[in-house]
């Protein structure tokens, strides 16, 4: 029978049999972007190895490469592919720098987010009654904020509330928490509605039926089930997360300027746009856009993949 | 000349596995005022075949191969402006789900009243008075008050009768009702049932009753037609379906529904189950689950043939001249 | 050897007995809405009131349309729900003395339940082993992996399955199939008693067959008690040494399977056998009986079913009827016991 041959298949030729890989073979927008979202993931996190300088060794500064153009510019130096900035560093080697950065407050607060969202979405879902109508109401009060206010609220009060230097020393972690509390409220509504469905399936009743406790039956029965939203709205909102930190960094209460993350590089370039040094803001901001771009094309795509109804 | 004649349709679904073929080469007829059961398991291809003749088949599915007629012409290659028409008019269809069929936004004597004029060209007036004559020839209590209802303001059978009136309004000559009870109580299949039988009998409409019930088709089809892995398996007179199955398919069908009149320690059983689309057995598509099966049936793909009975059996232990003790 | 007393006392007494149990479901709007509308509470009495026993080693069933309350007495009875009055009492033991986990433990581990639809009642992130394994591994009954993969082995080989099975996913089967592993998973605790909620409902007739059989050869094997739960009159027929009949949350009519068959007393259980089509029948006429079952939120007064009933007089709307006792059959009817109704 065909049920038993498939059954011996490996992991691997499980997945290249699957669904969700066809629908991404046969694609060509989303295999580009995975391939961009890729090389920009892999370019920020071995920039320590493959980045041509390292910025942010004083002692290889010189003031004297400062504001040099883009190589292939009248006057560029082929050193300095991109172009160096203000200081002399040379531009493509912050840009490596900057998206790590990025990527790192992009990944972290989406996973915070995540974590604190689903937790919450699983238990309203689950448990019901009063818990449900308390977290569901904190939940619609959040959203009546937009999220960059609110990061920006968290971020503000954290600067009031700690002295300076502390502050800069988890100024990262600060702008972490802050993208991520501002925006886990659609992980929690997506996994209580998730919830809500999965609870009165005959399997979850079956586990009940043995007497299962109900956290075991949160985590080890209805969390898998609710998990494929929940990924696509995290591939999307990363794309949202990295650009509120570049957002945060270009109002300057972002990341602190000695570790400079895109939005940094940008309002720093943003000084010497019209006195003609256009690579320095440019470059950045194209970087951050085909990041986002491209992380949300990657969710759009797992979102119709993952969604029955449009198979 | 019948009313509806179905020859060697075939329905394909494309998927990137390649084609499904869900029904394949199927040929029957349906006469004036005839009711004709098609049965079959989940998977037999029989409400494709019902959705196919009144071309709504979802795509990707469609119609790769045959010919529909209806009173001679045929309605299978008309345009969809026309067949829009044909529907409706000419053949009326009735869903296991009353709520598919009824439009939640607007009453139900509107639904009924508009198909009527839409038909049968009625004025303002003429459509309400007999869209209320309707709704009380189904059976519904204090049909002048509740005309203005909205769908949800009924229950489930009572939807179901209204559907059955907004399908026979127009005065079609066929009506095609897929699983019409099967979302029902018993108590309230048994009057949806009758209801349906009387209406058509009245009108005389004859019917495509698509159900996987064999009880509903016992006791209303004229003739039966039975599906199995989107071909006809067998077909003919209910009652001799019924109690004098040839092929060895329909006859373990029978004998695995249990009865209510007398009791049996085991149900007769057949083993495995219905092939997937995606992997039909060579030859006859039974073959891996019949008892009597021999060489031929995994070979050689059987069509319907006349048996020793009244019925037509695609099963080659009715092929002239075969060896019938191969089993 | 002569059993002693106390033994024959257990084997005597029924596994399962369930008196005057009840569940009410609050069905109301939320509070706010409430007050702003000036609606009152709405209580559904999904079941009102039922009492029954199963003895050891046989198969009650209850049969009714949807909404008489007989899905809810199965979840009552495995302890989905707690009951809003009543008891229920598994080999002399009453669940309602049973408050923690550990406590419920062993008498949960007696009892497993078989669900209507097949595609939901499998975890499908699970595979098929692990699926069967749980109920092992809830109730501590094996440690050892490879003793648990050998316990799921043979129980797959039981349904009807292969060993190999426990590698796949539910989505791998068909409805029957999977139907056999929900079942491999309810045997996994070794039970005594399974409550089968519509176990065939979902599943075509020649499968439904199979699962039938299934059942009755497991249950002469394992000497297994059933609580079987359906709509369908010659499934119910089909597996039953005793059947009850419910309506809007009562019992109306619980008596042997063939009895009821044979003469069946309630006008409700007369009105299902002659609403059923049969393939014996073929062309007969019927009159089907009107009207529909009414809401549970609002019950007629009286026995519940005088709306539809024809042999209802004055005493039916006004006072309800008790389930009286006559050779073995217990029927809840004003008509049957007064003898307006012939039997």
């Amino acid at each position: 029978m065909a049920d038993s041959i498939a059954a011996r298949k490996g992991p691997v030729s499980r997945f290249l049999d699957s669904d969700l890989w066809f629908s991404f073979s046969h694609s060509p927008l989303t295999i580009v972007s995975a391939i961009v979202a890729l090389a920009l993931i892999g370019a920020a996190v071995l920039a320590p190895v493959i980045a041509p300088h390292d910025p942010f060794n004083l002692a290889t500064l010189n003031l004297m490469d400062a504001f040099n153009p883009p190589a292939w510019v009248e006057g560029g130096n082929p050193d300095f592919l991109l172009g160096t900035d203000d200081q002399g560093r040379d531009m493509l080697s912050t840009i490596m720098y900057g998206a790590r950065i990025s990527l790192f407050v992009g990944f972290c607060s989406v996973i915070f987010a995540m974590v604190l969202g689903v937790t919450l979405g699983l238990v309203a879902g689950f448990v019901g009654g009063t818990t449900d109508a308390v977290l569901m109401r904190i939940a619609d009060i959040k959203l009546t904020f937009p999220a960059i206010l609110v990061a920006l609220l968290v971020d503000g009060l954290v600067r009031a509330a700690l002295p300076r230097e502390l502050h800069d020393r988890i100024a990262l972690w600060v702008v972490i928490f802050a993208i991520g509390i501002s925006n886990w409220v659609q992980y929690a509504r997506t996994v209580r509605g998730s919830t809500l469905v999965e609870k009165n399936k005959e399997y979850v009743m079956a586990a009940r039926v043995i007497g299962l406790s109900s956290t075991r039956i949160m985590t080890s029965h209805v969390l898998p089930n609710v998990m494929g939203p929940v990924l696509v709205i995290a591939t999307l909102n990363l794309g949202f997360a990295i650009l509120a930190e570049a957002t945060l960094s270009f109002l300057g209460v972002g990341v602190p300027p000695t570790q400079p993350s895109l939005g940094t590089l940008i309002r720093i370039g943003n000084d010497f746009l019209f006195s003609g040094e256009w690579w320095i803001t440019v470059f950045p901001g194209i970087t951050l856009a085909l990041m986002v771009l491209s992380v949300n094309l990657l969710g759009d795509w797992l979102r119709d993949a993952l969604n029955p109804r449009l198979r | 000349m019948p009313l509806l004649e179905v020859r060697n349709l075939r329905v394909e679904f494309p998927t990137r596995r390649g084609v499904l073929t869900a029904v394949d080469d199927v040929s029957f007829s349906i006469d004036e005022g005839e009711v004709l059961g098609v049965v079959g398991e989940s998977g037999a291809g029989k409400s494709i075949t019902g959705t196919a003749i009144i071309r709504l088949i979802e795509p990707p599915g469609r119609i790769a191969g045959g010919e529909v007629l209806l009173a001679g012409r045929r309605i299978d290659n008309i345009a969809p402006e026309e067949m829009r028409h044909v529907r409706g008019k000419q053949i009326g269809a009735i869903f296991q789900d009353p709520l598919t069929t009824l439009n939640p936004l607007y009453s139900i004597g509107r639904q009924l009243a508009e198909t009527m004029q839409t038909h049968l060209g009625l004025s303002d007036r003429d459509a309400r008075a007999r869209a209320i004559r309707w709704l009380e020839d189904v059976g519904i209590p204090g049909a002048a008050q509740r005309i203005d209802a909205y769908p949800h303001q009924f229950s489930g059978g009572m939807r179901q009768r209204v559907v059955i009136a907004l399908a026979l309004c127009a005065e079609p000559k066929l009506v095609i009702a897929d699983e019409p009870t099967t979302a029902l109580d018993v108590s309230i299949q048994a009057q949806v049932i009758a209801l349906l039988k009387r209406l058509c009998r009245e009108h005389g409409t004859a019917v495509m009753l698509v159900t996987h019930d064999m009880g509903v088709i016992a006791e209303t089809a004229d003739r039966v037609a039975v599906m199995y892995a989107g071909r006809i398996a067998e077909i003919g007179p209910v009652r001799d379906v019924v109690k004098g199955a040839r092929h060895p398919y329909t006859e373990g069908l029978m004998g695995s529904i249990p009865s209510l009149t007398h009791r049996v320690e085991r149900l007769r059983q057949i083993d495995g189950s219905m092939p997937r689309l995606t992997d039909i057995p060579r030859g006859c598509a039974f073959n891996p689950r019949c008892t009597k099966v021999f060489d031929r049936c995994r070979i050689e793909r059987p069509d319907l043939m006349a048996t020793d009975g009244p019925t037509r059996a695609a099963c080659w232990l009715y092929a002239k001249g075969e060896a019938r003790d191969a089993a | 050897m002569p059993l002693d007393a106390a033994a024959a006392a257990t084997e005597a007494r029924p596994l399962l007995e369930v008196e005057d149990l009840a569940r009410d479901f609050d069905v109301s709007k939320p509070l706010l809405f409430r007050l702003l509308q000036g609606e009152k509470k709405r209580i559904l009495h999904a079941v009102a009131g039922v009492t029954f026993a199963i003895p050891r080693g046989t198969t009650l069933s209850l049969v009714g349309e949807s909404g008489c309350g007989k899905t809810t007495v199965a979840r009552l009875v495995v302890g989905l729900y707690t009951p809003t009055r009543g008891a229920i009492r598994i080999d002399g033991t009453d669940m309602a003395t049973l408050t923690s986990r550990a406590a419920q433990a062993p008498v949960r581990r007696r009892m497993q339940m078989i669900f209507q639809d097949p595609y939901a009642s499998l975890n499908p992130r699970w595979r098929v082993g692990d699926i069967i394994a749980e109920p092992i591994r809830a109730f501590g009954l094996m440690r050892d992996r490879g003793e648990i993969e050998a316990r799921v082995g043979q129980l797959l080989r039981q349904v009807g399955l292969s060993e190999k099975d426990s590698e796949k996913f539910p989505h791998e089967f068909s409805g029957g199939q999977r139907q056999r592993i929900s079942i491999a998973r309810a045997l996994s605790s070794n039970p005594e008693f399974l409550v089968c909620d519509e176990p065939t409902s979902a599943l075509d007739v020649s499968v439904q067959a199979q699962i039938l059989n299934l059942m009755k050869d497991l249950q002469q094997r394992l000497g297994l008690t059933y609580l079987f739960i359906s709509h369908n009159l010659a499934v119910v027929r089909h597996m039953s040494d005793r059947i009850g009949v419910m309506y809007l949350g009562k019992i109306v009519e619980l008596a042997p399977g063939e009895t009821l068959f044979a003469r069946p007393l309630h006008p409700y259980t007369r009105l299902l056998l002659e609403a059923i089509p049969d393939l014996e029948m073929t062309g007969r006429q019927r009159t089907p009986v009107g009207g529909e079952v009414p809401s549970p939120i609002n019950p007629p007064s009286g026995c519940a079913f005088h709306p539809r009933c024809p042999f209802a007089n004055d005493r039916c709307k006004a006072e309800a009827p008790a389930l009286v006792t006559r050779e073995g059959v217990q029927v809840a009817c004003h008509a049957v016991e007064e003898g307006r109704l012939a039997a």
